[in-house]
């Protein structure tokens, strides 16, 4: 047996510790999965956090997340949700051969995913204005001078959620954690999306210099499989953080 | 594992000089090499390593304790020495050592591939290891880390120590294992020769796919459960600290929601071991072979289920603690399947005293103690009393010591001829492995009384109470002892790769595609001719085994050998 690379006619590159193709990708896919199943645990650590923080000082958290702006959020959703349309179509036209409606429309998700970014970037600096950076400057209720949370609260609430008058203004310390979790999850989300934007170029760089290392839909396939979650992930992180109990 | 050849012919290889070895002899012919089998080898170098490092600082702990007052290092070095024993010892060494080195090399091997399914992630993920080392180690050349391995909350985000760039190394080696064990879920699920069923792979390749999806699954939480204490100590993010706003007993959760399936992830392999060397000098098939795998998995599962055990003092619900307390007892059964197991598998066998033997029979008596005591600190009641203390360290030293160690040297010993091709001197590894075996009793028995006693963990005097003295110094001479013990094989190994006598493809005499399919030292390719599997695992047969192999012929006349 040979000890390196052996290519069957003009399919894809068979390395030498396959026997076949079909055992290759299924190996990549097998591979893809697992790791999928890792970054699964990693974020699902920081909803558990969320969640039981969530529970514990929900006054809290729940004024805190009104600074959130839930337009720009939504966008973002949209934004996102195309872009997994977007590779959804580019593996399906990779599987197709399509080498050209394949390169649009991971085009398309690349620009998504700038998109995002820039969103994103907005809505923080904008967090930043509000002094709602959760390190030592932070400052929470120096938006609110004139209390429109508090009226919102009083005028919204059903009687039996009325709790006593300082938990309604909610405690700065809670507050500055419902930030400290939002800064890092949706900052962990972003550099997941800035991997993804590396690893899209990556494969249209490699597509269009024809390198041998892409010779079938399998890499396409597994970069959507990673922005997928990508994806998902926003997908809960919104209406957790933007949208719950709007 | 008996297999047959395609054609036919006997399973006996040509001697052939080339090996995996000799390939190419450059420094970067193995820096940058993708055979499973060099990673494995550069893994062991790396493990070694780290494990004396670990083994200096815990010299220098026993050394402290020989008195009441201590008497080398003030209380803040201390602290540093014992957080670098554990963190060396659990992060850089005992988690790796057997997946990474062992694992590595006889994974495809084992399952007749000719690589592991991601050849280049699996160099990645050995440069990744050394990178989170190397940051381990200037975090301490840096002035050191004083929170333990543990890095509980608020104590690690108040220390003004090198923590957060420990953290960040540990985090590296973390992705390291995580990318190994996308590797070994990978190659045995889609590498495996053709008629190697899920229930012809030896024992030892469901120990590593159980250990595969702990890593999977734990490891990360770990990760972000460490990066979100580097954020807080970094930016002020507070998430853990209660004068941020946060809770310190959620830092527990999260970090025992690995940190408990991380000794499984330690023993587990250790397992798989076990089972190879005690059906192999048994000459028996494993007894019971299907128990003995879902058991695997069963720990595997159960182990996620646990780690409230760890805080039946940090202000969980007694309720809570009774659902973990019953959690633990029932994953002492898996455990205990795989014990009654081995020891059938023993009965009526004909049995060989060889190294690695005496090594697997060590384990097993040393993880039989290590499992009973951990039901004293499964028990609420008496974890309320023993939580703390030196029994707590001494149960875990029999676990992962007696346990992961012992099953570690075991392996080495049994795949040495097939790693490097040549044999050591059998008179000194048997010798070593009864002098491991001698001290490391010697060192961590008297621990069970001392602490039974009340010595708490993690103090570097006892004044208090004198009369303790007598425990601590039988614990340091016993500690001495282990360190020859360890030193040995480090010694008499090293000077068998170079000048040991050469071994024959199958010195044991051993079942298995590794032993019977491969050269010793393997090919690149692992294999000369394609394989493919036609019979169970260990199929051995205890009456027609009348012949003498090489290994033993040395040392026959040794301790009543066999004629």
């Amino acid at each position: 047996m040979s000890g390196h690379a052996h290519a069957q006619g003009d399919g894809p590159e068979v390395y030498f510790q396959y026997e076949d193709i079909d055992q290759q990708q299924e190996s990549y896919v097998v591979g893809m999965w697992a790791f999928l199943m890792t970054e699964v645990m990693f974020f699902g650590a920081l909803f558990l956090i969320y969640t039981l923080y969530r529970w514990k000082f929900h006054d809290t958290f729940f004024l805190a997340h009104e600074q959130l702006n839930w337009k720009m959020g939504g966008l973002n959703t949209a934004v996102l949700l195309f872009s997994s349309v977007m590779v959804a179509f580019a593996v399906h036209f990779a599987q197709k051969g399509k080498k050209t409606a394949q390169l649009i429309c991971l085009g398309m998700t690349l620009m998504c995913a700038f998109g995002f970014l820039v969103i994103k970037s907005f809505e923080y600096g904008a967090k930043g204005d509000h002094k709602l950076y959760p390190n030592y400057t932070f400052e929470y209720g120096a938006h609110d001078k004139d209390h429109k949370v508090e009226s919102w609260w009083d005028d919204n609430l059903p009687a039996f959620m009325h709790i006593e008058k300082k938990e309604q203004h909610g405690d700065p310390k809670n507050a500055k954690l419902f930030y400290s979790i939002y800064f890092t999850m949706t900052g962990l989300h972003g550099l997941h999306v800035v991997i993804g934007i590396i690893a899209i170029t990556s494969l249209m760089v490699l597509i269009i210099i024809k390198s041998p290392l892409i010779t079938d839909y399998v890499p396409t396939e597994l970069v959507g499989l990673y922005w997928h979650f990508v994806d998902l992930v926003w997908i809960f992180l919104y209406p957790l953080f933007y949208l719950i109990p709007r | 594992m008996s297999a047959t050849l395609i054609d036919n012919a006997t399973a006996e290889q040509p001697r052939n000089d080339r090996n995996y070895l000799n390939a190419d002899h450059t420094l970067k012919s193995w820096l940058l090499t993708v055979d499973h089998k060099r990673i494995g080898i550069l893994y062991l170098i790396a493990v070694t390593i780290f494990f004396f490092i670990g083994a200096v600082a815990a010299a220098m702990i026993r050394y402290e304790l020989t008195s009441p007052h201590g008497i080398l290092l003030s209380s803040e070095v201390y602290n540093k020495t014992f957080s670098a024993h554990g963190i060396y010892m659990v992060f850089q060494f005992l988690v790796v050592a057997i997946p990474a080195v062992l694992g590595n090399f006889l994974i495809p091997l084992m399952i007749g591939a000719r690589d592991m399914a991601f050849p280049r992630l699996n160099l990645l993920s050995w440069y990744m290891f050394m990178t989170g080392g190397l940051l381990i180690t200037l975090s301490f050349i840096l002035g050191g880390v004083d929170a333990g391995w543990t890095f509980y909350v608020p104590l690690s985000t108040l220390s003004e120590t090198q923590i957060s760039l420990c953290l960040v190394g540990i985090f590296i080696t973390g992705f390291s294992s995580i990318f190994t064990a996308v590797n070994f879920i990978a190659t045995i699920h889609k590498m495996r020769a053709p008629g190697m069923t899920w229930y012809r792979l030896p024992l030892y390749i469901w120990s590593h796919y159980s250990t595969a999806i702990v890593i999977l699954l734990g490891t990360p939480v770990v990760a972000i459960t460490l990066f979100l204490v580097v954020v807080e100590r970094g930016f002020g993010f507070g998430i853990f600290s209660p004068e941020l706003g946060g809770d310190p007993v959620l830092f527990q959760h999260l970090f025992w929601f690995y940190s408990h399936p991380a000794v499984y992830i330690m023993i587990l392999p250790a397992f798989g071991v076990i089972s190879e060397i005690i059906t192999c000098f048994s000459r028996r098939p494993i007894f019971g072979y299907r128990f003995i795998a879902y058991s695997s998995v069963a720990i595997a599962f159960l182990g996620f289920l646990v780690w409230g055990h760890h805080m039946f003092l940090s202000s969980q619900s007694v309720l809570q603690g009774l659902i973990f307390s019953i959690i633990t007892w029932i994953l002492a059964v898996p455990s205990a399947i795989k014990v009654f197991n081995w020891t059938t598998t023993m009965y009526k066998g004909s049995i060989h005293f060889s190294t690695p033997m005496l090594y697997a029979l060590g384990f097993m008596g040393l993880f039989l103690i290590g499992g009973l005591t951990g039901l004293h600190l499964a028990s609420i009641d008496t974890d309320v009393h023993l939580t703390g203390t030196y029994f707590i360290v001494a149960h875990f030293h029999y676990v992962m010591v007696g346990g992961t160690i012992m099953g570690y040297l075991g392996g080495i010993h049994f795949w040495f001829p097939k790693m490097f091709g040549r044999t050591y001197s059998e008179m000194w590894g048997r010798i070593s492995a009864m002098i491991v075996f001698v001290g490391f009793n010697l060192t961590f028995f008297p621990q069970f009384i001392v602490g039974y006693l009340g010595m708490p963990r993690r103090y570097h005097y006892y004044y208090f109470a004198p009369e303790w003295q007598f425990y601590h110094i039988l614990s340091t001479a016993g500690s001495t002892v282990l360190g020859i013990g360890f030193l040995l094989p480090g010694i008499y190994l090293t000077y068998a790769i170079f000048k040991g006598k050469k071994a024959g493809p199958n010195p044991w005499g051993a079942k298995g595609l590794e032993w019977e399919q491969a050269g010793s030292p393997p090919i690149t390719e692992n294999f000369e001719k394609p394989v493919l599997v036609l019979e169970d695992p260990y199929n051995y047969n205890p009456e027609e085994d009348s012949k003498m192999y090489e290994h033993e012929v040395e040392s026959a006349d040794m301790l009543g050998g066999r004629k």
